[in-house]
């Protein structure tokens, strides 16, 4: 196995994992998405025609899907900055995963209809 | 009261201080590690400390950047539907959005960028492996940091 890989397991490990995951998927969009942004210097028309495919319902699924990598890289890379800097942070750091876990799961719901409403209204119609 | 140094047996050479006298009549052991006239002078530096502390610095600042942008892009005002080459151009009309997306981009490049280095050491063994990959991700970091930024401020809300 490569080095770096191995770790004691349980929710530290996994958290790491899913921290690594996110960060590098969401670099990967970034990347993307500047170049997208670009088309705003050759033209209004072009932007727009690519823009429209950020509107389609698919697309707004993958939305969903970077809103959940970003908000938990977000969140449980407070947690990790809260481990290194706060002197009981690593004595709770299973409870502040936690905690992520849960915030994680009530902003996701929040999210659902905003992220994902228009996709619902054009697929079944309203 | 002699500063140089001077060695007792089973000691070694202890800086700045007589081993045995009158006003310190039991050895002095100097503390490991520390900093000695004999310490080589060129060490790596803290390059990996800085980075270290970058990622954190940077983190709680993206936090408000990245979250705040996800909140106006995909949220407010009718969400996705609302964007186009006009809502852009409302948007980068005030210097403050201007700097926003200029503070974001560079940022999220930098911070993504340092992590993913750390991502290539962990993963590719052999050296040039790790030299070529590094290579190819610092050459798509700096492009796209460039082309970010020369869009914020070249952008011509007039183009047509
Ligand atoms: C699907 C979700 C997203 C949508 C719909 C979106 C939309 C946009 C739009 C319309 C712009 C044009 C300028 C503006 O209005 O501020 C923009 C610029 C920008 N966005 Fe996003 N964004 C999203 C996610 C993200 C994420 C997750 C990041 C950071 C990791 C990000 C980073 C940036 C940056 C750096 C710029 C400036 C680009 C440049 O300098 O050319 N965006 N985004
Ligand atoms: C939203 C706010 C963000 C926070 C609070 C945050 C926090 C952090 C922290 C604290 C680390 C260091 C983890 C460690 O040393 O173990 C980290 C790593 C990383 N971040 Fe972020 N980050 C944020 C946004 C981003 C963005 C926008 C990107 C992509 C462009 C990104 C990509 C990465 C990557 C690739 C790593 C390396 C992961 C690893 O080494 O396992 N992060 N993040």
């Amino acid at each position: 196995m490569p080095a770096g890989t191995l770790y004691r397991g349980r929710e530290g490990m996994w958290s790491w994992v899913a921290h690594r995951v996110t960060g590098v998927l969401i670099f990967f969009f970034l990347f993307v998405h500047v170049l997208d942004t670009a088309l705003v210097r050759v033209s209004p028309e072009d932007y727009d025609k690519v823009v429209a495919t950020y509107k389609t319902p698919i697309v707004a699924c993958l939305e969903y899907g970077l809103v959940a990598a970003i908000l938990f890289h977000a969140l449980n890379g407070l947690r990790v900055i809260a481990v290194d800097f706060w002197a009981k942070g690593p004595r709770y750091q299973k409870q502040m995963l936690w905690t992520v876990v849960g915030v994680w799961i009530v902003l996701m719901l929040g999210a659902i209809y905003p992220v994902l409403g228009h996709a619902a209204r054009e697929v079944f119609g309203s | 009261m002699s500063t140089t140094e001077t060695t007792a047996a089973g000691i070694g050479p202890v800086e700045g201080a007589a081993v045995y006298n009158v006003d310190n009549p039991a050895p002095v052991i100097e503390a490991p590690r520390k900093r000695t006239r004999k310490t080589p002078k060129s060490t790596r530096g803290n390059f990996e400390l800085y980075g270290w502390l970058f990622m954190r610095l940077s983190g709680v600042v993206l936090v408000v950047l990245v979250l705040g942008h996800l909140l106006i892009q995909l949220v407010l005002d009718g969400g996705v539907s609302k964007i186009g080459f006009a809502f852009v151009a409302g948007r980068w009309a005030s210097p403050f959005w201007q700097l926003w997306d200029l503070a974001m981009l560079w940022l999220a490049m930098l911070h993504g960028c340092n992590g993913l280095r750390t991502v290539v050491n962990d993963y590719a063994e052999r050296a040039n492996t790790r030299l070529w990959l590094k290579a190819l991700l610092y050459t798509a970091t700096v492009f796209t940091i460039l082309l970010g930024t020369l869009v914020i401020f070249t952008f011509d809300p007039n183009i047509r």
